[in-house]
């Protein structure tokens, strides 16, 4: 790997800038992280392409996924009804590989709204939705949306009447929730594709609702 | 666990859901590769075998709190995905040891450590 620092700039050879985050001081947990990786390429493990493979898939993981999933159950009646029986068979049917976990759909109405945390660590529907954001790792998110999940809803900005009932899933490595944000009003006769648009990632963790258009 | 489940005392420190915590801190960032790499690891060794979810979970819990709150996510992932190996007998205590030292004398910085 050419790393010719020569140039002040730090410029790589294809001209462009090195990641600014690969550029700082090489900290321990880094080193780990390239040692195990060596390690378990050269004991035949893994290979270097299934990492790169395994890292490209993540990338192209975003809440468009699920936002197309909301979509369609917001246009097809058949669909929501085997969504909310089976989120990964339905999501499966989609072409997106779900894993072996169970995931499970919770519908936002006029009287509920669905709220999802993993008070333990981080589980999430990462593959519908991409990696987590920071925030619902926090100690703040995952000790409070359990027990005060208005007034941490009203953090993002979504403030519930009284009249909603409010219900907090708490995940598992195994058992993970997406929520079918309520399709808001005035998007009659939109199509999947201009509804999509509409649905945020917050939206499918119940910390925001979908936008209107 | 114990016949007191809303005793603060009787949880372990990572079983935090209900407790008293501050407003939730909005700013966030993007993954950085060798960050993304840590979690292929994890999908990967996953899906091999060569360690579990639970062998996973045990690691971090017992990692306890002073590392939640002093090393990042991927930081404590690597450090349990390591573990794991270690004990699944995937690699010696010692061939991790020298790995890491060859691996730091190869430049200061991930970019330059991570292809030799």
């Amino acid at each position: 790997m050419p790393h010719d620092h020569a140039d002040h700039d730090h410029l790589s050879p294809s001209g462009h800038p090195y990641r600014a985050d690969n550029d700082g001081p090489l900290t321990y947990w880094q080193q780990m992280e390239i040692a195990v990786r060596e390690l378990l390429i050269e004991k035949g493990h893994i290979t270097a392409a299934e990492i790169a493979t395994q890292v490209n898939d993540m990338d192209s993981r975003s809440p468009a996924n699920g936002a197309a999933v909301v979509a369609r159950a917001w246009t097809d009646p058949e669909f929501k009804t085997r969504l909310l029986a089976d989120a990964g068979d339905a999501s499966r049917e989609m072409g997106f590989d779900i894993g072996p976990l169970e995931l499970i759909a919770v519908e936002n109405t006029d009287e509920v709204h669905n709220l999802i945390v993993c008070t333990l660590c981080s589980c999430y529907p990462r593959n519908l939705l991409g990696l987590p954001p920071d925030w619902y790792k926090t100690r703040a998110y995952r000790s409070r949306a359990v027990r005060e999940p208005r007034s941490v809803l009203r953090e993002f900005g979504v403030d519930l009447p009284d009249g909603i009932r409010v219900r907090v899933h708490d995940s598992t490595a195994d058992m993970r929730y997406i929520v079918l944000p309520a399709r808001p009003k005035g998007t009659d006769g939109m199509d999947a594709d201009a509804l999509a648009a509409l649905v945020t990632r917050d939206s499918m963790i119940g910390a925001g609702l979908a936008r209107t258009p | 666990m114990t016949d007191k489940p809303n005793d603060p005392a009787a949880r372990r420190w990572h079983d935090m859901g209900g407790a008293s915590a501050g407003p939730v801190p909005m700013d966030g960032h993007d993954f950085a590769l060798w960050e993304k790499r840590v979690d292929a690891l994890m999908v990967l060794c996953g899906s091999k075998g060569l360690l579990s979810v639970h062998g996973l979970r045990r690691v971090l819990e017992d990692m306890g709190e002073e590392a939640f709150e002093n090393y990042s996510y991927y930081d404590r992932w690597i450090a349990a995905i390591n573990q794991n190996l270690v004990e699944h007998g995937v690699y010696t205590l010692e061939e991790l040891g020298t790995r890491m030292a060859d691996v730091a004398a190869r430049g200061g910085t991930y970019g330059e450590a991570t292809d030799g």
